[in-house]
């Protein structure tokens, strides 16, 4: 079987996807797909499974046109997604899992004994001979969970099978043991769609590799036809843009200092921060860049390590602590993490700093709206009212609203998780300027943005982090992109010439 | 002024229940013999009393995104307590003052007790309080023997019976405890921080709002109105009643809903709630004084709830977004 997309686009408002991308997939082939965040990855993936409706473009199989409305149409053709969160019902068992709503029955009775003989037979073949088929699904390890999962796609024959960063939930036991069963599935003629950051994944399982950036298609190629080095400039392509506010000061003391942090997946992570300076994070998804953020501003337990801020031990219990310290964190997700969107601007500005206007716990809304708007004005955000709710601005608007809380609670530290993400071009430039102003009055501020260009072009220093550890600090003249994206992607070069 | 221009839309929606309630008060001064008379409409001040009490503290739990079902028992337990504590008071002592206080502190610390499981053991707010209901219930039957704890001295009665100037103490109890409410909620620290726990308790937390401490306090204050409401309507029958106050928790719960108070949190006013609770009192008191049989009263109430219900959704109000779960 072979499926092919020609030309597909998938727009959002403001914003295109996917831009006119092809790909064949064949059976029997591992496909990797491989970009940056936000190259289109996902939305390419959830159309072939049929979870997402192309605004043009078509799909074929075996030369036949075909149209998905919803992942089942997709399934009935053969075409399964393995998710990174796994489906799975986590109180049944394993054979009701693989055999979920194709259960063999009599009369509306399921015969369990069929069923657990037939899950057993998929599982052999797959050479899964120690997971149980009578094994609770919530009690298993993520690895035997996602074999569930293969196991379901192989019992509902599908012959396209799409799998998202399978390996990114895995141990390197555990991903042999998948590569095998990815092998097996290649051997019976399955083609593998696999989504993955990860060069040494792609280059040990894949036959071919597509590239995708900014939502366009940048080649395919075979596995052998290609270097490491060249799947690199391929992913990353774009030169660095200039126009980036420079400092126009030099960096004064260090005010944060992060000394061998342990936080959920960061490992013995060091950093400084000094007045003035913007240290930019950068690492894949999952490298622990914002679990650190949220460490540092108390928002994680530390469970190891030590921190200061401007020369005063700091060990935050709560972000409230962190805040009385100095310290602000703009989150990735601005909506559900930094708004209250159906307060009004003034609202969302003055929560942090509310105690300041009050008097014995009651508010001078004068003061409150006085202050707030002196922060508004200097961030300019555009709107006829600071009574407006904040839901109905633009994202860049949005952002300028939790600057401004910030500005009015003189955080001294600021942390930025992905600072422009859904902001259009122009108002990241204003984004951009706002941080280079604030850090040339002194304020000391870590990026973490997984847009490269931006983080380097934004940074006086980059700090990189992969599975939770700081592999490199480079200062700017060294950081240069593909050196980055090649220690982001564990290829640095001592480990090329090993 | 700006804050008008915000408000639009809770202004808007509270006019149109104000035109309601004329509307209403219209058809039952119509159809309904005696609807009113100066002295029905006291009453139906007083009727609406002790639930329009309970009503601004539930507010205030919604507004968090919370719900608290166990207000109807604490009536009866924190009126029976005080009871039995007035009556322990030696002839001449200040029974009323014994009984206040004792009906206030079982119900913070039952309220305390609330909070703590919500805020910080992380119950949903339903259950914890449901369990509440029970365990309250269950306390003032055992505390008092199951009996109506009657005979108290007279100035236990003074709260409930008292009329200066013509109206009933009940309801200057009501309109000081909805005056209180409104203003702590739109002019204080915490008021704002109710609204922003409620709107999105994560964002508020990572904006240095003590969300869990917002939470505990609310129930904590909302049991404490419970004694005040469940006090007022012991001194009004002059007993503490350990089957008093059954259900009072649905009445309440509807006062709010239909004065457009968001059951998603972060949206709502007083002044809703005070029209909701007036709206429904008013239904009542009409529908009885026209003969209409008690039990297509009950699903008039429930109409007029589901009407309230889907108004709120059309008007985009509860838009059923983040708020619904407690902040860490």
């Amino acid at each position: 079987m072979q499926v092919s997309a020609r030309d597909l686009v998938k727009r959002y408002p403001g914003v295109v996807a996917l831009d006119r991308v092809s790909i064949d997939v064949r059976g029997g082939e591992v496909h990797a797909v491989a970009g940056e965040n936000g190259a289109g990855k996902s939305t390419l993936m959830h159309i072939l499974a049929g979870a997402t409706v192309p605004n043009e473009g078509t799909l074929t199989i075996d030369g036949a046109d075909v149209q998905f409305r919803s992942p089942r149409d997709a399934q009935s053709r053969g075409i399964r997604m393995i998710h990174q969160e796994l489906n799975l019902a986590l109180d049944m068992t394993v054979a009701e899992n693989i055999l979920l709503g194709a259960e063999p029955s009599r009369a509306g009775v399921v015969n369990r004994r069929a069923m657990h003989e037939k899950a057993r037979a998929v599982l052999d073949r797959l050479g899964e001979h120690r997971l149980s088929t009578r094994a609770r699904v919530g009690n298993l390890s993520l690895a035997a969970r996602q074999m569930t999962e293969i196991a379901k796609a192989v019992a509902a024959d599908a012959s396209i099978v799409i799998m998202d960063e399978p390996t990114a939930i895995l141990a390197q036991e555990e991903t042999d043991a998948l590569f095998r069963v990815i092998e097996q599935l290649r051997q019976d003629g399955v083609g593998i769609v696999y989504v993955s950051h990860r060069f040494d994944d792609i280059f040990r399982i894949a036959d071919r590799v597509t590239v995708l950036r900014d939502g366009c298609l940048v080649d395919t190629r075979p596995l052998a036809e290609i270097t490491r080095d060249e799947l690199v400039r391929l992913m990353i392509g774009r030169e660095l843009a200039a126009g980036y506010p420079r400092p126009s000061r030099a960096p004064g003391d260090d005010v944060l200092v992060v000394d061998r942090v342990s936080s959920g997946p960061v490992r013995d992570a060091s950093l400084v921060v000094r007045a003035g300076e913007i240290v930019s994070v950068v690492g894949l998804v999952g490298a622990g860049r914002t679990e650190l953020a949220r460490a540092i501003f108390g928002a994680a337990p530390v469970t190891g390590g030590r921190m200061r801020l401007a020369g005063a031990p700091h060990a935050p219990r709560s972000p409230a602590d962190a805040i009385r310290a100095g310290l602000a964190l703009l989150p990735e997700d601005r909506k559900r993490q930094g708004l209250v969107l159906i307060a009004a601007i003034r609202e969302n500005v003055s929560l942090t700093s509310l105690p300041t206007f009050a008097h014995v716990g009651v508010i001078d809304r004068r003061r409150e709206h006085a202050s707030v708007a002196r922060w508004t004005d200097a961030l300019s955000v555009r709107t006829p009212s600071l009574e407006k709710e904040v839901r109905q601005l633009s994202g860049g608007n949005q952002q300028k609203v939790v600057l401004a809380r910030w500005m009015l609670a003189n955080a001294r530290v600021l942390l930025f998780d992905e600072p422009t993400r859904g902001i259009d071009v122009g108002a990241k430039a204003d984004i951009y300027r706002l941080m280079r102003r604030l850090a040339d009055d002194g304020a000391a501020l870590l990026v973490i943005s997984s847009d490269l260009p931006e983080a380097l072009g934004m940074a006086d220093r980059v700090v990189v982090m992969r599975e939770g550890r700081i592999v490199a600090t480079l200062d700017r003249d060294e950081a240069l992109a593909e050196r980055v994206a090649a220690l982001m992607l564990g290829e640095s070069p001592m480990a090329r010439g090993a | 002024m700006s804050v008008r221009e915000r408000l639009s839309w809770q202004r808007a929606a509270d006019f149109v229940l104000i035109l309601a309630t004329i509307a209403e008060a219209i058809v039952f001064a119509t159809i309904a013999p005696g609807f009113g008379s100066v002295a029905n409409l006291i009453n139906i001040a007083l009727s609406i009393a002790v639930t329009g009490i309970l009503a601004v503290g539930m507010t205030a739990v919604i507004l968090t995104g919370g719900i608290d079902l166990s207000v109807g028992s604490l009536v009866a337990l924190t009126g029976t307590a005080a009871a039995m504590a007035a009556a322990a008071v030696p002839r001449g002592g200040a029974a009323g003052i014994v009984a206040l206080v004792v009906a206030i502190a079982v119900g913070a610390i039952a309220g305390m007790l609330n909070g703590s499981f919500i805020a910080y053991l992380r119950v949903q707010p339903f259950v914890a309080t449901l369990a509440m209901l029970t365990i309250a219930r269950g306390a003032a039957f055992i505390l008092s023997g199951g009996r109506s704890i009657g005979n108290l001295p007279d100035s236990f009665g003074v709260l409930g019976r008292a009329v200066p100037f013509g109206i009933p103490a009940p309801v200057y109890v009501f309109a000081a405890v909805a005056m209180i409410g409104a203003f702590v909620l739109n002019r204080t620290v915490f008021g704002r921080r109710v609204y922003a726990t409620g709107g999105n308790p994560e964002a508020s937390w990572l904006a240095g709002v003590g969300t869990q401490r917002v939470i505990w306090l609310v129930y904590a204050l909302n049991g404490l109105l419970a004694g005040l409401a469940g006090l007022t309507l012991a001194s009004r029958l002059g007993a503490g009643v350990p089957n008093s106050g059954l259900q009072y928790e649905l009445d309440v719960i509807a006062a709010v809903v239909v004065g457009g108070t968001s059951l998603a949190g972060g949206r709502g006013t007083i002044v809703g709630t005070i029209w909701g609770t007036v709206f429904i009192g008013v239904l009542t008191n009409g529908l009885n004084l026209a003969n209409v049989d008690p039990y297509v009263q009950k699903i008039a109430l429930g109409v007029v709830i589901l009407i309230a219900a889907i108004g709120d959704r059309v008007a985009g109000r509860s838009t059923g977004g983040p708020g619904t779960g407690h902040g860490s």
